[in-house]
């Protein structure tokens, strides 16, 4: 082991994942293979709404390589109901969830019956020859008609389509004034309401689970990225004790929160392969997948902003319907709760209320999408600047500095509660302006006016930021939050100097090998090359929160730094013994100790050594340099940046492209700057998507229309221009690494800059909105109605 | 029905259903399970891999078809402990995130630099339009191509169907060392 001269962590050091990626020498769980494993497929429900009044399975008991059929009747002892870890009220109203459906299907693809056969192709075969008939209920689809008096319900049961009402009032919690105050005494008032389409994650790897019974534990294999919760889950949900139950995330293709779902599938699957003692794998399709997996957004904005003339915010009021479809799922209520805190984003004001009401409709339950409410929150209120300055006739740019939080201001309290620790609002924007060009683009954009160009330009601003880092256990709590937030590390210092970092995040994409790898490799002076990650496995990784949020590294990466201190302190104990000298003579520089004021030293292999071997130990000290830690945050971490789009919009023809596009992030100390930026990029484009193209569409019967790749629009490389993205770097004062996070940044960004870009493109013409996603179609219509005012 | 194919440079011979697809009879038969399936609408191309010579949907095509056909999957593709140059790009320029949709995006930029051995950024964008990746934004994917296209062809444009010529060569010669 030697010391490196240059840190590790600010290196864009390329990939430990790699290797096995680019070879196809992965581990996806549909990979795997056991002796007698046996296949499942599903039944799904096609109505939206009905009562299951027959199913008969006995052609399908009889079809070839066939080892078991059953429907929800057969499950309802064992299936329990399927957990809400995140009840945000009191008297907040939640249906029975069962894994199967008994009597009712509240959603199209809802699974009603199993088929457990030989191969994959007998099973699906199967499915065919079950013989079931619905009697269809009245479909609950729009949010207002669900609430609104003498509505169908979806749950006869609740007596109502609300799920819960969660409030936030400045006033009422001491973090501002009340909001009514502030619009009444405001000189400008400006009222808009939006909507956040229903979008759906689309991880490129499908869902796919493997069950093991065999011998005195149960193992499953899941593309998840909650090992540790889905373990827990299980055990609550089917009564299975948690210590019998191993969960494994092994290679996972994607998630986005969209594999941060205790599923259905994965209880059916678990209950089938400990029924029939047999190993069962399930592997949705892709259309079973758009159907059934856990959609997001869906939000109706309704937003209040007050502000003097000079353009000084005065009040924001935020009235939310959120759409929880049929069920609630893992977090599904606090989606939008997270966005609560959000709202008022970097700009500084008096008053502030929000008030979400959460509604059951008979769609796909919603629940976690990359942002999780902090999207949604980010788009009202920069849609919402852009539409003042417009009233104010002001510079969207000059507002937004008049109002917010200078880099001297720093830490913050917020009306909504919040205290930002750290931020440089102004120099990130003054880098991103530049690089932009924003004086020309604006000169080019009124000469394109003046001479009523076929193309128009428009520019548009977000200067976002988000919460992240999830979170302090403490500020869960008080959300009624079932789980905690902190994460657990262990280092073990292997006696050949290898190093084994085990870590209670799940990565499924983000590069924790390597990223994990170069902080540990920093901490204790060893290579980079000789830290192995271990992750995803309940056996070896036994404590863990895993990965969501844009938490992994502001919280997981901090318990490794813990860890290692703890490593360290024990390794100088065990040195001064070996150097026979006083502990408070020891000093350390990575890789090895010394005696202060001497060129007496021992290398720390010599000491893992020492340890391991523990001949000769000083009084106290245990065996090895083994240690581990949990770290729990004191206060969320608040990336921010500045993103500005330049789009041109075809007034002829509605279709839009976007021309430039230019973000400078501040996510704190990057460790591994490349996988930063390939965040970003991955983070724009998902919400580029939700601006320009895509949209879960249900027709009136309740049947998702966007049900293939082929109608779901995810961007191809063709559709997607390329970002000039760049840093700016203001530590997080609330832990070591100075780290915030940043895999949803990009996503929560760049919706509303696009958008702003497209409305603005336009806003001469009458038009102050267009409706996501911006279709060639929908931006002609907005252009021909001239805008709503 | 009884097939022979060659895939990476080994001869099979089997019977199979004649609706089963060549990608099921890739990962399910012969353990290839580094090509992946990521939906059922040949919309994304994560299942990509050469039919003698060029870039199919092996999802989109029965393993039947395949008689008597090379096909080269992602696990073919380096040799002798060489990653291909277009491999080596996206490592070398982060073009990949969880990966699933690598050995198809890989496999399919082969193809494109086979085809265009110095495409510009709106080429490779067009070139890669059937294959969909949910994590890098597609930014670093187009640099890797670009980057492997300098690598393969420095300064001379035909050099690059080289690659395709000597991927077949050298499928066939380790075809040709399996048989004897
Ligand atoms: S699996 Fe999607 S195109 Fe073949
Ligand atoms: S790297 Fe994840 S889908 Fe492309």
């Amino acid at each position: 082991m030697t010391s490196t001269a240059e840190p590790e962590v600010g290196r864009a050091r390329l990939r430990k994942e790699d290797a096995r990626l680019i070879t196809g020498r992965t581990r996806w769980t549909d990979n795997m293979v056991l002796p007698g494993m046996l296949h499942m497929a599903l039944l799904r429900s096609p109505m939206a709404h009905a009562r299951i009044t027959k199913i008969d399975t006995t052609a399908a008991r009889e079809m070839p390589g066939v080892i078991a059929v059953v429907t929800g009747q057969d499950l309802a002892e064992e299936q329990g109901s399927l957990p809400c870890a995140w009840p945000i009220t009191e008297d907040m109203k939640a249906p029975d969830a069962p894994a199967m459906a008994v009597e009712q299907v509240n959603f199209a693809g809802e699974a009603v019956a199993a088929v457990i056969a030989r191969s994959k192709a007998e099973a699906d075969d199967a499915l065919e020859s079950i013989d079931i008939d619905y009697d269809e209920l009245p479909v609950v689809l729009d949010m207002a008609a669900a609430i609104a008096d003498g509505a169908d319900l979806v749950h006869e049961n609740l007596g109502t389509n609300r799920c819960a009402t969660w409030v936030y009032d400045s006033a009422e919690a001491g973090s501002g004034g009340a909001i009514d105050d502030a619009i009444a005494g405001a000189e400008v008032v400006v009222e808009r309401t939006y909507r956040q389409q229903r979008l759906i994650p689309a991880f490129m790897e499908p869902r796919s689970m493997l069950v093991d019974p065999t011998g005195d534990q149960i193992t499953m294999w899941s593309a998840t990225q909650i090992p540790h919760i889905l373990r827990w889950m299980t055990a609550a949900v089917t009564g299975v004790p948690e210590s019998k139950i191993r969960v494994i995330a092994p290679d996972v293709g994607g998630g986005f929160g969209g594999k941060l779902q205790v599923t259905p599938e994965e209880i059916i699957t678990f209950l089938m392969a400990k029924r029939l003692g047999k190993p069962v794998k399930y592997t949705e399709s892709r259309s079973e997948s758009l159907a059934s997996a856990h959609h997001g957004r869906d939000q109706i904005q309704k937003l209040t902003l007050a502000a003097d003339r000079d353009g000084t915010l005065r009040g924001l009021k935020v009235e939310l319907l959120a759409d929880m479809g049929a069920y609630l799922r893992l977090v599904s209520p606090g989606v939008p709760i997270l966005g609560a805190f959000m709202f008022n984003a970097i700009y500084k004001m008096d008053a502030y209320k929000f008030v979400c009401t959460n509604v059951f409709t008979n769609k796909t339950p919603t629940d976690a999408y990359r942002g999780a409410g902090r999207p949604e929150a980010t788009f009202g209120i920069e849609r919402m600047m852009d539409e003042l300055a417009a009233e104010l006739s002001m510079d969207p740019m000059e507002l937004r500095r008049k109002n917010w939080i200078t880099h001297d201001e720093f830490p913050f309290t917020t009306v909504a509660g919040l205290t930002y620790d750290s931020g440089d609002y102004e120099s990130a924007t003054d880098k991103a302006m530049e690089t932009f060009g924003y004086d020309a683009l604006r000169a080019e954009q009124q000469e394109r006016r003046d001479r009523n160009d076929a193309i128009q330009l428009g520019i548009g601003i977000s200067t976002y930021t988000e919460m992240c880092g999830l979170a302090p256990s403490r500020v869960l709590g008080a959300l009624r939050y079932a789980a905690g937030g902190w994460e657990h590390a262990a280092i073990r210092m292997l006696p050949t100097g290898k190093v084994e970092l085990v870590t209670g995040t799940s990565p499924h994409g983000q590069g924790h090998e390597t990223a994990w790898s170069q902080i540990v490799a920093d901490q204790l002076g060893v290579p980079f090359e000789d830290v192995e990650v271990l992750h995803g496995d309940t056996q070896s990784s036994v404590r863990g929160m895993d990965s969501y949020g844009s938490r992994s590294l502001a919280v997981g990466g901090t318990a490794i730094v813990l860890a290692a201190q703890r490593v360290l302190a024990k390794a100088r104990k065990v040195a001064a013994h070996m150097m026979e000298c006083a502990e408070d003579d020891v000093d350390f520089t990575p890789g090895t100790f010394s005696v202060k004021g001497t060129d007496r030293g021992v290398a720390l292999a010599d000491v893992v050594v020492h340890a391991h071997v523990a001949h000769d130990l000083p009084d106290g000290v245990e065996a090895t340099l083994d240690s581990d830690a949990t770290f729990d945050p004191e206060n969320f971490s608040f990336p921010h940046g500045t993103h500005l789009c330049a789009a041109e919009v075809d007034t002829e023809t509605g279709r839009v492209r976007l021309r430039s596009y230019v973000c400078v992030d501040d996510v704190g100390k990057a460790v591994n700057p490349m996988i930063v930026e390939g965040q970003v990029h991955g983070g724009i484009a998902q919400g580029v998507a939700q601006a320009l193209f895509e949209e879960a569409v249900h027709d009136e019967s309740g049947t998702l229309t966007t049900g293939t790749l082929a109608d779901y629009l995810v961007p191809s490389a063709a559709d997607l221009p390329s970002f000039d993205t760049s840093r700016t770097e203001t530590p997080a004062t609330t832990n070591p690494l100075g780290v915030k996070g940043v895999g949803e940044a990009g996503t929560i960004a760049s919706t509303p800059a696009v958008v702003n870009a497209i409305v603005d493109a336009l806003r001469h013409r009458g038009v102050n909105d267009v409706e996501m996603p911006c279709t060639p179609m929908r931006v002609w219509s907005a252009i021909q109605a001239g805008g709503a005012r | 029905m009884r097939i022979t194919m060659t895939v990476d440079g080994t001869k099979y011979t089997d019977d199979v259903e004649p609706r089963m697809l060549l990608v099921h009879y890739l990962r399910e038969r012969l353990g290839k399970t580094g090509t992946v399936v990521g939906c059922d609408t040949s919309n994304c191309g994560a299942c990509t891999v050469h039919l003698d010579g060029h870039s199919v949907k092996s999802c989109s095509v029965l393993a039947v078809q395949a008689d008597g056909c090379e096909v080269t999957t992602i696990e073919g593709l380096a040799r002798d402990g060489r990653l291909h140059p277009v491999q080596q790009a996206f490592h070398d320029n982060h073009a990949l995130q969880c990966g699933f949709c690598t050995p198809g995006m890989i496999m399919q930029a082969v193809d494109l630099l086979a085809d265009n051995p110095d495409p510009d950024e709106q080429a490779v964008r067009q070139g890669l339009e059937g294959n969909l990746c949910r994590c890098t934004g597609y930014q670093n994917i187009v640099r890797a191509v670009r980057d492997a296209a300098q690598k393969m062809s420095p300064g001379a444009g035909p050099e690059a169907e080289q690659v395709a010529d000597e991927t077949a060569e050298a499928t066939k010669l380790s075809r040709a060392e399996v048989q004897s």
